[in-house]
């Protein structure tokens, strides 16, 4: 039998059910492995080793890792920021609340870069987050513990947030999957705002059908968040074995120079296994996708300018031993809660909100956005779906980015379209290749893209393409999660 | 193309209090992003609308019923400074 910590999500919750497999020693193994984080993917581990006994639901005893931007009443939570520490939140989010309901338990609280605030996972003020196949290199960001603790086997699946790629450029990065559903198809209550226009939950998981089941129990229209509305229909686990009758859109604009040069060639082959599927390449146009990250560079930054004006230091959080006024206390207390990034980014977004500068930027911003909606629709009239690399390069080193602002948000190239959009996109494991420079080969994500709240669709693509390329089978002796192996 | 006065300016609206150092990178990294930015301000969208929301929502009403919400105590827990109930603060007048 294999070692519980190699079930799949999907194989511990059937033999669960059957009582193959007691929950309390299912939960008891992960605390045990989550208890040895050498990744720092870990904020916060809860303390019982064990859940009551017999819980109910489709995901009955499964160990859940979350982002620690999700509130969790009475545990602790810091969206990776030091003017959080210490805060104990009252209630709980809604898509941990479902999860609950669902029968999962949380695990733990991941290291994130501060705020969602990053794709490196540098940007954390509890220290950065090691890759679990190169521990030099970034796992990427913002959902970096998420994802490390998954592909490190600290948890079996995890819970982060994506705001212009912060669950499928980490996902990509560390191997495995990564789902950003639709705007609108998760609560959102609960979750610490960031851009409250862009952000959205969604699973990180070591395969698709792990998505979907946790996506089963996520999704749903919440009274507590205005925004949401479920996927109709709801989401059943994927099933599809073929390609056949599928078109997939590779975007003519698609930057050949921009893509390194492994990441270029695990995508063409990756479109090659799509034909083989019987699925067809075609070429469109999203003439708009190129001004995505200036667009997102001003909208996420503005609406975080805002959203982060409630850390004052007056009402939870840290405050500052500031004498004097209480300007003067405000001041002060983000002057010292807040790190470089999350400093730079209120910057940037109120300057683009003030006075004068409003319809140059965030109007035009929006504008732009339109624009790139538009590009989707047009392209989804022609194809299923749009497909691209998830990352321009793989897993970079530790500080290798962080003297350049400007660079960093360029990883984002590829993920922050959709996000404008607010349409679905998953990245899947599709192969390894050698960093440019050279060293051990390392995972590359493919990203596939559905029109709005076509996630079932996107799971069946992703889940038949997936047993074709067997990422987890053809690499299994470089898979960290795999245990004995390279677990050191 | 954003000097010290506007670094300096906007760190007041946002109520940052920056130092000197900060202040200087902030100019430069500020300039950097803003200069890749200003593509889009080149564009000729001239009526393009706007988008704010990405999902097509109608107004979204609930009964206006009252309902349990946070307790006083629950609401003051997390308060680095509560008394009497309330949320203390320094004087909003420098003594």
């Amino acid at each position: 039998m294999k070692d519980v910590l190699d079930l799949t999500v999907a194989e511990a919750a059937t033999r669960i059910a059957a009582t193959e497999l007691s929950a309390a020693e299912y939960f008891g193994a992960w605390h045990e492995a989550a208890s040895g984080d050498d990744l720092n993917a870990y904020l916060h581990r809860v303390d019982h080793a064990q859940p009551h006994q017999a819980i109910d639901g489709p995901l009955g005893g499964i160990p859940v890792a979350v982002k620690d931007i999700f509130c969790t009443e009475g545990t602790p939570t810091t969206a990776g920021s030091k003017i959080l520490e210490g805060y104990l939140p009252p209630y709980t989010a809604a898509a941990v609340r479902r999860l609950d309901e669902a029968g999962a338990r949380v695990l733990g609280k991941t290291n994130m870069d501060e705020f969602a605030m990053g794709s490196s996972n540098e940007n954390s003020a509890y220290g950065a987050v090691l890759n679990p196949w190169d521990r030099t290199r970034v796992p990427g960001g913002s959902s970096g513990g998420s994802a490390a603790a998954v592909a490190g086997g600290l948890a079996p699946c995890a819970l982060g947030t994506d705001t212009g790629g912060s669950i499928r450029q980490p996902a990509a990065l560390c191997g495995i999957v990564g789902l950003k559903p639709t705007y609108g198809a998760i609560s959102r209550y609960g979750m610490i705002a960031f851009a409250s226009s862009l952000d959205q939950c969604g699973p990180l998981t070591r395969d698709v059908t792990d998505a979907a089941l946790l996506l089963v129990a996520l999704e749903g229209r919440d009274p507590f968040d205005s925004t949401s509305v479920g996927i109709a229909g709801g989401i059943v686990a994927p099933s599809r074995e073929d390609l056949s009758g599928l078109r997939f859109g590779v975007p003519r604009e698609l930057a050949a120079d921009a893509i390194d040069a492994g990441v270029r060639e695990v995508f063409e082959a990756t479109l090659k296994r799509i034909e083989e599927l019987g699925g067809e390449i075609a070429e469109v146009g999203l003439p708009n996708a190129e001004h995505g990250i200036s667009a997102y560079y001003v909208i996420a930054p503005a609406e975080a300018s805002s959203n982060l004006a409630r850390y004052d230091g007056v009402r939870y959080g840290m405050r500052a031993a500031a004498a004097g006024d209480l300007l003067e206390m405000y001041e002060e207390t983000r002057a010292q809660g807040f790190g470089a990034e999350v400093k730079r980014r209120i910057m940037l977004g109120t300057y683009a909100l003030s006075s004068g500068y409003y319809d140059a930027y965030y109007g035009q911003a929006q504008k732009v956005r339109t624009r790139i909606a538009e590009d989707f629709s047009g392209a989804f009239a022609e194809v299923d779906f749009v497909v691209t690399p998830t990352s321009p390069s793989v897993a970079f080193g530790l500080g290798e980015k962080t003297a350049d602002p400007l660079a960093m948000y360029l990883n984002d190239f590829f993920t922050v379209p959709m996000s404008l959009a607010g349409i679905p996109a998953i990245s899947i494991p599709a192969g390894l290749a050698e960093p440019e420079g050279g060293g051990a080969k390392l995972p590359v994500g493919f990203q596939i893209a559905a029109p709005a709240f076509a996630e079932q669709k996107l799971l069946e693509g992703s889940f038949a393409l997936e047993q074709a390329i067997g990422f987890n089978d053809a690499w299994h002796s470089r898979i960290p999660w795999i245990s004995g192996v390279d677990d050191g | 193309m954003i000097d010290r006065d506007q670094v300096l300016h906007v760190a007041r609206l946002a109520r940052l209090r920056l130092s000197e150092e900060e202040v200087e990178t902030m100019a430069g990294e500020l300039s950097g992003i803003l200069e890749h930015v200003d593509r889009i301000g080149k564009l000729d969208l001239e009526g393009v609308e706007p988008t704010s929301h990405v999902v097509a929502l109608e107004n979204v009403w609930r009964a206006d019923e009252p309902r349990p919400s946070l307790s006083h105590e629950l609401a003051l827990a997390s308060a680095p400074d509560p008394q009497d109930g309330a949320f203390r603060v320094p004087s909003p007048q420098a003594e």
